[in-house]
């Protein structure tokens, strides 16, 4: 408590003294910004990544906002989606953030949405990849600088078809986000004329596949598609390969079977083909000098995870320049921010009408333990998320 | 399904069944004879996932690292026994599920301290490195009959220590009546002691042995923990046989489930459980 009203003060101070054009005089309490995501377990890494990516596009702009000063408010969501509902309340109620930046998991993303939606919280999704966020669930409140699961998975279905697979066999976790991700490839994939001659749905989270295997082999299909992500990508890609399938059969899959997963997956990984909207070996101006940036800031390279952070924090630059700082007018402060344009590591983004980001996603191949981007898989694809009403 | 997917489903199964045995094999040990109830099983298996991940990437050699491991887990089984279930012992039972639960908190937290969130892998070792083609496309990976001839072996082993040897006699006799074997003369405390330790090294030898063909991921306790009580329990508590016909049996179900029953995969192995428990409520071999 003290801590923070010192924090208060100097902020104050600060703007006070070196900042004395009118808008900023006016505004002359910091933005506050929340954060609400894992710290600890098993998505630690990822909360950590998407911290960093955010206050590296705050420092690049000398840690001011439209003008203001910056505070931040830091709560551990644990990924726990229980604790969801009330950690977002105390972030909008308690603490009176301006924005929410968050979350990874797509359970706590449904907790935060609900009272997001009670309260008109501006609230930024940096990771997780849930498709009713922007479609049956949309705000003018709700954005997303991530990715959903449709959008990452959809391009794959016309990729597997130009390169001659007809017979694929789709294998992915029992759960929302691979039941989500398998549609996406089908929808298109069917649409171009492929057949996906069986589907299979393995437990969640269990990692036994010899059975899956075994009956792969079995129907010996073209390719492959699969979503698996953290340890559940590791194991099926070793045992795919371990089991020899990977000599005859193409195996393809969202961008996240891989990773985060390829130093732990080895030789197991190689020729692996992926759609993702970022890869960091993307060789553009804005790609490389980010990747430098992070990696003197930070110690190690970014990932996609840190890339969502800074696009939610270089958004943020935008459109609070676009309002000199003014976070009061709700309406301006929304409009600004849906009309974002951003050069981002991963490309040129921008925002469709749910909020959703419009953004290239491209096809890569796991060569030498590295995504080599081998071409853009879907140019600019806006997500349909039909059932958006604002 | 034809003859030789359905031959090499089998192999799958009883592959899949032998480790679980070997998971298992450590709790249904101590659950029976020292009647605790230890959540933390699971735990134990992470650990030597860990351990033999971290001490592989150290020494550059996987089997080195099995040796260095066990006796980190020996220690482990025999400093948690001395110093927290050592006064539980006379308490109810819920005493030692809340201290078994802590220690899976304590153990996944200091997982996240030492090692990190993210997930890695133990490459096979050299020596096991191949496979055998069993169709055109399909290989069996040498490794994992390794495991499975690893996961017999013990199995034996412990079956001839406990029907053959004196220490054997005194294990099934204190699971009878434990107070009659101390009025013999016998130091039940010890015994425990070195129960305890055993199943914390089994089921850690399990996860070191089982490090290779899996993925090393925080967490990886917690799955496997519901399974292992799934088998102890069909098996009947506290009966290592039962452990190795219940791991057989789910492993084999567990394989075939997806194939036969692609619907009734995820709930199979406890409407196994419900099926035995009905019949014989106190488990197949109790």
């Amino acid at each position: 408590m003290k801590n923070n009203t010192i924090k208060k003060t100097l902020a104050s101070a600060i703007v006070t003294t070196t900042l004395m054009s009118g808008a900023a005089l006016a505004e002359s309490e910091p933005v506050k910004i929340g954060f609400l995501l894992p710290y600890s377990g098993t998505y630690a890494a990822l909360g950590n990544a998407i911290t960093n990516g955010f206050k590296l596009a705050l420092e690049q702009n000398n840690n001011l906002l439209g003008g203001r000063d910056i505070e931040f408010v830091t709560i551990d969501s644990q990924a726990d989606p229980s604790r969801a509902p009330q950690n977002m309340s105390q972030l909008v109620n308690s603490d009176e953030v301006d924005f929410v930046i968050g979350p990874v998991h797509s359970g706590v993303a449904m907790g935060m949405l609900r009272v997001a939606k009670q309260t008109d919280a501006i609230m930024i999704i940096t990771n997780a990849g849930l498709n009713a966020a922007t479609n049956e669930l949309c705000g003018p409140n709700i954005f997303r600088t991530s990715f959903s699961m449709w959008q990452d998975a959809y391009p794959m279905g016309q990729v597997a078809m130009d390169r001659g697979f007809e017979k694929v066999v789709t294998i992915t976790w029992d759960y929302s986000a691979g039941q989500e991700d398998v549609a996406a490839f089908e929808e298109s994939f069917t649409a171009a004329g492929g057949e996906v001659i069986e589907k299979m749905f393995v437990p969640f989270p269990s990692t036994e596949f010899q059975s899956y295997l075994t009956q792969i082999a079995s129907l010996n299909p073209d390719a492959v598609y699969t979503f698996f992500a953290g340890g559940g990508g590791v194991a099926f890609v070793r045992d795919y390969a371990a089991s020899g399938l990977n000599k005859n059969i193409q195996l393809l899959g969202s961008g996240f079977v891989t990773d985060g997963n390829l130093e732990a997956q080895g030789e197991a990984a190689e020729g692996i083909l992926t759609t993702l909207h970022y890869s960091e070996t993307l060789n553009t101006p804005e790609n490389n000098a980010f990747v430098a940036s992070y990696t003197t800031s930070f110690g190690n390279g970014p990932d996609t995870y840190a890339v969502q952070g800074y696009d939610a924090g270089m958004m943020l630059v935008q459109a609070l320049a676009q309002v000199n700082g003014n976070t009061e007018d709700r309406d301006a402060l929304i409009n600004a921010l849906a009309s974002v344009e951003l050069d981002s590591p991963r490309g040129p983004m921008s925002f469709s009408a749910s909020h959703h980001p419009i953004q290239n996603i491209y096809l890569r191949e796991v060569r030498d333990g590295k995504h080599d981007v081998v071409g853009i898989a879907a140019e600019q694809l806006q997500v349909p998320d039909t059932a958006c009403r604002m | 399904m034809d003859l030789t997917f359905f031959a090499i489903q089998m192999l799958n199964g009883v592959q899949y069944g032998l480790l679980l045995f070997l998971i298992a094999s450590g709790l249904t040990l101590v659950f029976g004879i020292m009647g605790i109830i230890n959540l933390a099983h699971g735990a134990m298996y992470m650990v030597g996932a860990y351990l033999a991940f971290d001490l592989t990437r150290r020494f550059g050699n996987f089997w080195l690292a099995i040796l260095c491991a066990l006796p980190i887990a020996i220690a482990l089984g025999l400093l948690i026994e001395r110093l927290f279930l050592d006064t539980l012992y006379k308490r109810d039972h819920l005493y030692q599920v809340l201290l078994t639960f802590g220690l899976i908190l304590a153990l996944n937290e200091l997982q996240m301290i030492i090692w990190g969130g993210d997930v890695h892998s133990v490459p096979v070792p050299e020596l096991f490195s191949g496979s055998i083609a069993l169709t055109d496309n399909l290989q069996y990976p040498i490794y994992r009959i390794f495991v499975s001839a690893v996961c017999l072996a013990l199995a034996g082993i412990i079956y001839w220590v406990i029907k053959h040897t004196r220490l054997g006699m005194i294990i099934r006799a204190g699971a009878v009546d434990r107070d009659m074997v101390e009025g013999l003369g016998i130091n039940i405390r010890s015994l425990f002691t070195l129960i305890f330790s055993v199943g914390v090294a089994l089921t850690a030898f399990a996860g070191m042995l089982a490090a290779p063909i899996t993925s090393i991921a925080p967490g990886m306790g917690d799955t496997v923990l519901i399974t292992c009580f799934v088998v102890v329990v069909v098996g009947g508590i506290g009966s290592i046989k039962g452990a190795f016909w219940g791991a057989l049996l789910i492993g084999i179900a567990d394989t075939f489930g997806p194939v036969l029953l692609p619907s009734l995969a995820s709930v199979l192995m406890y409407l196994i459980m419900a099926a035995v428990l009905l019949v014989k409520p106190r488990g197949l071999f109790a």
